[in-house]
């Protein structure tokens, strides 16, 4: 006896989804762009995930890293690091993968429009971060500046540096780059992220910053951020956690009561602050 | 609620009828001295009087492993969810699983709603029982869990020479109506009734020391408290206490192909936040790594993420983890009580 009303698909049951394209990003990191074998759209918001499949392997949470407004397909900028990972790097175009979602909330991006927007990103932070950075250049009109601070290991583990080039040449938009160690090569700045910060100016009141990065990232950059006098609220991160479900059934996501695959990724730091274990 | 009478010698009637029909009947059994849930082929096996059933009925709900997919790779993937649902009875379940299953039916409904489950539950008669002689760990009297008016199809009571039957579903009084021989239940059966779970209550040895609705406002309060640490620093992490829980219902999720590498099923399995990797991602980043912090959350899901989610707690005191614990640390009843117990020397 259950009033319960018995659904008709299984929230477990991926989409089938083409590769149609893949493109090395550095040493251990792809980009894949997929359609859906039925033809639908991903529907999504910068800053969401999806749960990816390879059947036999296992499946995974991935961000979505291209832009709502590029449409029909979308992208998944992937790391190689484990199971899951590594079978996705060694398929060929015209593979078929399931995919779940989008899942999670996503950055706010009604709260964001008409701000200056900062964003702060470290290694494959960026991965997340391109979905918005692309989908505030598809609409620049709507927001305020775009700063971006990104830092990467090394100049090899540079991620999209294609893309880094373009973005550094457009006046519409401010970029700044560091790595924590050089090269005989490597001109720009030397140093972690937050070296970065003393080199931008903001506008504390309208500005939003926000963060992807390493979990050890998390704390300096909050810092900085409070720093320049942004209000916690206007502080967002995404936060990581492992996942099996992304639909707030398996528990493995939770940061005590709160399920990141359902509240989150995406945090304020005002929200957070009280949660112990986040950051 | 109607209540009705089925004569004790009449009760083996009730359910062999039932095990003649189409359902499986489920019912706790002997076994080595202690109690199971398991199928009945017959009367005679099922205990009514028992205290603790090792294992919560929550199996027959969420299965220890669950094929959610089965897949066939080649040229074009196939892949079909796979749901299995077969009609079970279970006969004889307590109040306290009964409220655990209540739990369960809050998390896997709701805004993503789990197919897998709600089919299975759809398909399971829920035949309670009260429990009169309660197991040295219970504290389900102390949260309000000992007794329950929801969540069955039939709730039976033992009152001497009968049992009274509580009617809780049309489902329930169809069963009865069709399986069983009874009658109306008269005024004094039901005053025998209460004094007997009356008499149960008083039987408890373990109590919480405040009330449930007071847990979420003291852990709130004792995040930094040592005990987390004292206690937790002798857990084997062995994950035991999750595992017999009713209310507990994290999962694992998982793919197993075939030796010819073409057909394979995705399944899930029970797993736990006890459990070393329960919080472990690539890179080797563990969210929850050492004893202390795991076995915190433990405590708080049961004691106040549950309830601020569900509205439910999520542990209903009845003793299993206590009893299955060797580093005998798992009772959130005591762990609550001396977090109480440091408020009021604090405070
Ligand atoms: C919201 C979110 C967004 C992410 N976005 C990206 C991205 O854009 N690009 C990228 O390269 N990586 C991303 N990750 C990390 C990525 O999910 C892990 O690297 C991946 O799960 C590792 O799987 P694997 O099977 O290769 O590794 P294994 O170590 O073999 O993992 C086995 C299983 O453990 C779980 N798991 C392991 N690591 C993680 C992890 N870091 N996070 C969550 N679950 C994990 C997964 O369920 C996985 O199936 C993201 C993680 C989350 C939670
Ligand atoms: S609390 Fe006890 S049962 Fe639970 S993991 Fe630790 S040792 Fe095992
Ligand atoms: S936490 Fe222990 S006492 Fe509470 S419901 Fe689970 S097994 Fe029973
Ligand atoms: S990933 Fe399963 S609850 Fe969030």
């Amino acid at each position: 006896m259950i009033s319960q009303a018995i659904p008709e698909a299984s929230i477990y049951q991926p989409r089938p989804a083409k590769l149609i394209r893949t493109e090395a990003i550095a040493e251990r990191e792809k980009l894949f762009e997929f359609e859906f074998r039925d033809g639908g759209e991903l529907g999504h918001k910068p800053g969401q995930f999806v749960e990816i499949s390879l059947f036999g392997i296992g499946e995974m949470p991935n961000s979505i890293s291209s832009s709502p407004t590029k449409n029909c397909s979308f992208e998944l900028a992937v790391r190689n690091v484990g199971n899951v990972t590594s079978a996705l790097h060694g398929l060929t175009e015209g593979s078929t993968v399931g995919i779940r979602g989008p899942f999670g909330n996503g950055f706010p991006i009604d709260k964001l429009k008409g701000n200056d927007i900062l964003i702060v990103a470290g290694g494959i932070g960026l991965f997340p971060l391109r979905s918005l950075i692309n989908y505030v250049l598809d609409k620049r009109s709507d927001f305020g500046r775009l700063m971006i601070l990104s830092g990467s290991r090394t100049p090899q583990e540079r991620m999209f540096v294609s893309e880094l080039e373009k973005w550094q040449e457009r006046r519409d938009m401010e970029l700044l780059e560091t790595v924590d160690r050089g090269d005989e090569k490597w001109t720009g700045n030397v140093g972690v992220v937050t070296t970065l910060f003393p080199k931008v100016d903001i506008d504390p009141q309208n500005t939003f910053a926000i963060t992807v990065g390493p979990p050890v990232m998390y704390k300096f950059v909050v810092a900085e951020c409070k720093k320049k006098a942004i209000a916690d609220e206007q502080i967002l991160l995404s936060l990581e956690r492992r996942m099996k479900c992304g639909v707030g059934k398996c528990g493995h996501c939770q940061i005590n009561g709160v399920y990141v695959c359902q509240e989150g990724p995406v945090f304020s730091y005002a929200e957070i602050r009280k949660l112990e274990e986040a950051i | 609620m109607e209540n009705r009478i089925i004569e004790k010698q009449n009760m083996d009637v009730f359910v062999n009828n039932l095990i003649n029909s189409d359902a499986e009947v489920v019912g706790a059994k002997r076994k080595d001295g202690k109690y199971a849930f398991g199928k009945l082929a017959d009367a005679t096996e099922l205990c009514l009087d028992y205290d603790l059933a090792l294992y919560p009925p929550k199996s027959y709900l969420l299965p220890p492993k669950e094929t959610l997919i089965k897949f066939e790779l080649g040229e074009e993937l196939e892949a079909e969810p796979v749901v299995e649902a077969e009609r079970v009875i279970l006969f004889g379940v307590h109040p306290y699983d009964i409220k655990a299953i209540e739990l369960l039916d809050v998390a896997f409904s709701g805004t993503n709603p789990d197919i897998n489950y709600l089919s299975r539950r759809a398909k399971v008669t829920i035949i309670g029982i009260d429990c009169l002689n309660p197991n040295p760990n219970a504290f389900c009297a102390s949260l309000g869990t000992a007794t329950t008016d929801t969540g069955f199809d039939l709730m039976l009571t033992d009152i001497g020479a009968s049992y009274v039957v509580a009617i809780g579903s049309s489902e329930g009084e169809e069963l009865l109506g069709k399986y069983a021989v009874t009658r109306e239940a008269t005024q004094s059966e039901l005053v025998q009734r209460d004094e007997q779970r009356q008499k149960a209550l008083a039987k408890y040895k373990v109590a919480l020391s405040m009330s449930a609705e007071d847990l979420p406002e003291l852990l709130d309060k004792s995040w930094d408290s040592p005990v987390f640490k004292e206690k937790s620093e002798k857990c084997l992490s062995c994950g035991s206490c999750v595992m017999v829980c009713p209310t507990c219902f994290c999962f694992d999720v998982q793919d197993d192909i075939a030796l010819n590498l073409k057909q394979g099923e995705r399944y899930r399995q029970w797993d736990g936040c006890m459990l070393v990797d329960f919080a472990l991602v690539a890179g080797g980043e563990n969210f929850r790594r050492d004893s202390e912090t795991r076995f915190r959350h433990r405590m708080y899901r049961k004691g106040k993420y549950l309830w601020e989610r569900y509205g439910k707690l999520g542990c209903v005191g009845c003793g299993r983890c206590a009893s299955a614990c060797l580093a005998e640390i798992a009772s959130p009843a005591e762990t609550f009580n001396t977090l109480k117990e440091e408020r009021r020397q604090h405070d």
